[in-house]
């Protein structure tokens, strides 16, 4: 027999915290996949952020680096500054990049810093316990907004990457989802992308991943996966804001 | 017969994604539980002869436990 699909090599052996059926799994190991088909995972160095994703460097066999809360974009770029010949990405929620990390995402972007940017976007703050984030939807319902999000109250849902798109200093900025396996492999290609255009030094490359969270969502697994469909997608589009510098 | 699907079942939290999104609809929870006290998917051995190998199963797993063969 031949094989169809291996666990990547690129993730360790350790069961993850993460709780059933949510999908930063499938973002791990996508982003694992791509290290493996690009042989760089000797040469890859991650940068875990703060939210469920901190204990990121325990499940991918890579070097890895934990940032303090949405400094991720800074720590890779004083990383990928010293060690040019390695490949630097960071994984962030969208607490960590939207709210706390606003000014390092905005920031890393315009400086057209050569990193892999992966952003985990499940509209609220997970690992603190479903409270709203800047990407909560409107209407949402929340444990602090709890009526729901009120645009006059809490403001807009934030759109990171139509935001980065418009910096002259981002080169590649997609939304992608993961809601079925057509649209995995479409992230795929976009993550392997994003590293690829590190590769070959063409500069910042950000890949919003629309992202589950069953337990705070209040949902289960599978209901979480079409509230991405039906609700999230709406919102945030998906497809490539951006290919290519100055754009 | 060598088996078309295997399931790592240590690793399983039982989510279903695997049973919600499997085209043949051959994947099943265990009754009994694995050491992290999840009830493991798993596709029978008389069912292995359906599979057709298509891999949606493993690509759906968030927890990598699904590896395909053909
Ligand atoms: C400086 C600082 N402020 C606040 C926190 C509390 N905190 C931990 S995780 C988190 C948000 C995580 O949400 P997100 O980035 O969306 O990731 P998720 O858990 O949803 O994957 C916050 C506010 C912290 N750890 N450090
Ligand atoms: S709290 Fe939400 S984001 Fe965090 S691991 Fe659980 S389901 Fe995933
Ligand atoms: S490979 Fe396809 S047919 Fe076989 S168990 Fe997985 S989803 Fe079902
Ligand atoms: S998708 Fe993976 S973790 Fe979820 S039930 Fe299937 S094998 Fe288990």
């Amino acid at each position: 027999m031949k094989p169809v699909y291996l666990r990547p090599k690129s993730l360790t052996e350790t069961v993850s915290h993460y709780c059933p059926g949510c999908t930063h799994g499938i973002s791990h190991r996508l982003v694992a996949e791509v290290i493996d088909e690009l042989g760089i995972q000797s040469k890859t160095i991650g940068v875990a952020s703060v939210g469920c994703s901190v204990f990121a460097y325990n499940y991918f066999e890579v070097d890895f680096q934990q940032a303090a809360h949405g400094r991720a974009p800074a720590v890779a770029t004083g990383i990928k500054r010293v060690h040019p010949d390695k490949i630097v990405f960071t994984y962030q929620g969208d607490g960590d990049l939207a709210s706390i990390g606003a000014a390092e995402i905005v920031h890393a972007a315009a400086r057209g810093e050569n990193i892999t940017v992966i952003f985990i976007n499940n509209a609220i703050y997970g690992m603190t316990g479903g409270q709203m984030a800047p990407t909560t939807l409107e209407g949402q319902v929340t444990t602090t907004s709890p009526s729901g999000r009120t645009h006059s109250v809490q403001g807009y849902p934030l759109k990171m990457s139509e935001l980065i798109a418009t910096i002259e200093g981002a080169y590649y900025v997609v939304r992608c989802s993961l809601h079925n396996p057509a649209h995995i492999a479409r992230a795929k290609r976009a993550i392997k992308q994003a590293f690829e255009n590190q590769i070959e030094g063409k500069g910042f490359s950000m890949v919003e991943v629309l992202s589950t969270c069953p337990t705070n969502w209040r949902m289960t697994p599978v209901e979480a996966l079409k509230w991405v469909e039906q609700h999230m997608i709406p919102v945030y589009p998906l497809g490539e804001f951006k290919t290519g510098e100055g754009e | 017969m060598d088996k078309r699907v295997v399931f790592n079942e240590a690793h399983c939290k039982s989510c279903e994604l695997c049973v919600w999104i499997c085209p043949k609809q051959i994947i099943h929870l265990k009754q009994e539980l694995n050491p992290l006290g999840y009830r493991p998917a798993y596709v029978s051995d008389e069912d292995q002869e359906q599979c057709i190998s298509c891999a949606m199963c493993a690509r759906m797993c968030p927890d990598a436990v699904i590896e395909v063969f053909r």
